[in-house]
């Protein structure tokens, strides 16, 4: 768990250009951390590289928080 | 081979980030010694912009919305101040609203057909008319297309006909422009995992289908597009204008 949230944290921090104490599990990408949805598609895009994993179009809609994020990579990987 | 392009000034319009096809063209083009001017197109982009451009030496970055007349003028005056003379351009932007990448192609928007068209197709233009002049010593100027403006490809809908108005603007621009020994070419790259790219719906999907069929039997990278592009900016390719180089693994010659 702690793994996976400290590397989505890194890329969050990298990619909205915000402070690390601001990436909660909470945390709403775009109420909370200002992502607007291009940053949203770069998000999903270096996560997908990060885990080597596939998130399709689908399940990113779906994915809001932080929390989600780490879940559904612990769930998918 | 590494100085084909000293000594000449280069503009690259459509950098968003690293994964961008427009700033695999600079590096390439930085390679060979050109000295390049960047644009990005909103606040939103430019300090992406700015931090790449600055691993790159002697850039220039300089904001050009291309949908204002008024801003592509100004960044032509900005390029006279800072080079006097401009050698290459590659073009590398291309906008759809993403309720336009899925779907049904005939349920396309008078409005989202128009964007489209001006953005992708329309700003060669508007930025060849404006640069063209500082090209006193001959220039070559390049854009990025794809296959779905010769074919029907899923998903792709109001952007491969904004692609077939840019391919078309080519021929006509190499025709205007060859007089002045100015070459208009483009390279057609096989699908490529950009920002841009994953606003079309379903895109791993296309990646998968052009690894299992396309000759080369993988994906088309950045690098080797930067490289075609270079080539095409490069005085190697000087007899080349008004075409197309297919930069896809051969995936365009595939029939079933």
């Amino acid at each position: 768990m702690s793994d996976v949230l400290d590397r989505v944290k890194r890329i969050v921090v990298d990619r909205l250009g915000v402070e690390e104490s601001e990436v909660t599990l909470e945390a709403n990408f775009k109420d909370d951390l200002g992502a607007d949805s291009l940053d949203v598609v770069e998000l999903v895009m270096e996560l997908e590289d990060e885990f080597d994993m596939e998130i399709s179009d689908e399940d990113a809609e779906k994915i809001t928080t932080v929390g989600e994020v780490v879940k559904y990579i612990e769930s998918h990987t | 081979m590494s100085n084909l392009l000293t000594g000449k000034n280069i503009l690259v319009m459509g950098v968003a980030n690293e994964r961008s096809i427009a700033w695999a063209i600079a590096q390439s083009c930085a390679a060979q010694g050109a000295r390049l001017a960047f644009t990005y197109e909103s606040e939103r982009v430019e300090e992406r912009v700015r931090k790449l451009a600055d691993t790159i030496p002697g850039s220039v970055v300089l904001p050009c919305n291309v949908t204002v007349d008024a801003e592509i003028d100004t960044l032509a005056e900005a390029l006279k101040e800072h080079f006097g003379v401009l050698h290459g351009y590659a073009h590398s932007i291309a906008f759809a609203k993403g309720e336009e990448l899925e779907g049904l192609f005939v349920d396309t928007s008078r409005d989202g057909f128009a964007l489209a068209n001006d953005i992708s197709a329309y700003s060669l233009v508007a930025v060849a008319k404006r640069i063209y002049p500082l090209m006193t010593e001959g220039g070559s100027i390049m854009t990025m297309t794809y296959l779905g403006s010769q074919r029907a490809m899923k998903n792709y809908n109001v952007m491969g006909v904004a692609k077939a108005a840019l391919e078309a603007s080519v021929r006509y621009l190499a025709a205007d422009l060859g007089q002045y020994n100015i070459r208009v070419n483009g390279v057609s790259a096989g699908p490529i995992r950009t920002l841009a790219a994953k606003g079309i719906k379903d895109f791993n999907s296309i990646l998968r289908q052009v690894e299992e069929k396309a000759p080369l039997r993988r994906t088309t990278d950045t690098a080797e597009v930067g490289d075609t592009a270079m080539f095409l900016l490069s005085p190697l390719s000087r007899g080349i204008t008004g075409e197309f180089v297919y930069v896809d693994g051969g995936y365009h010659i595939i029939g079933v």
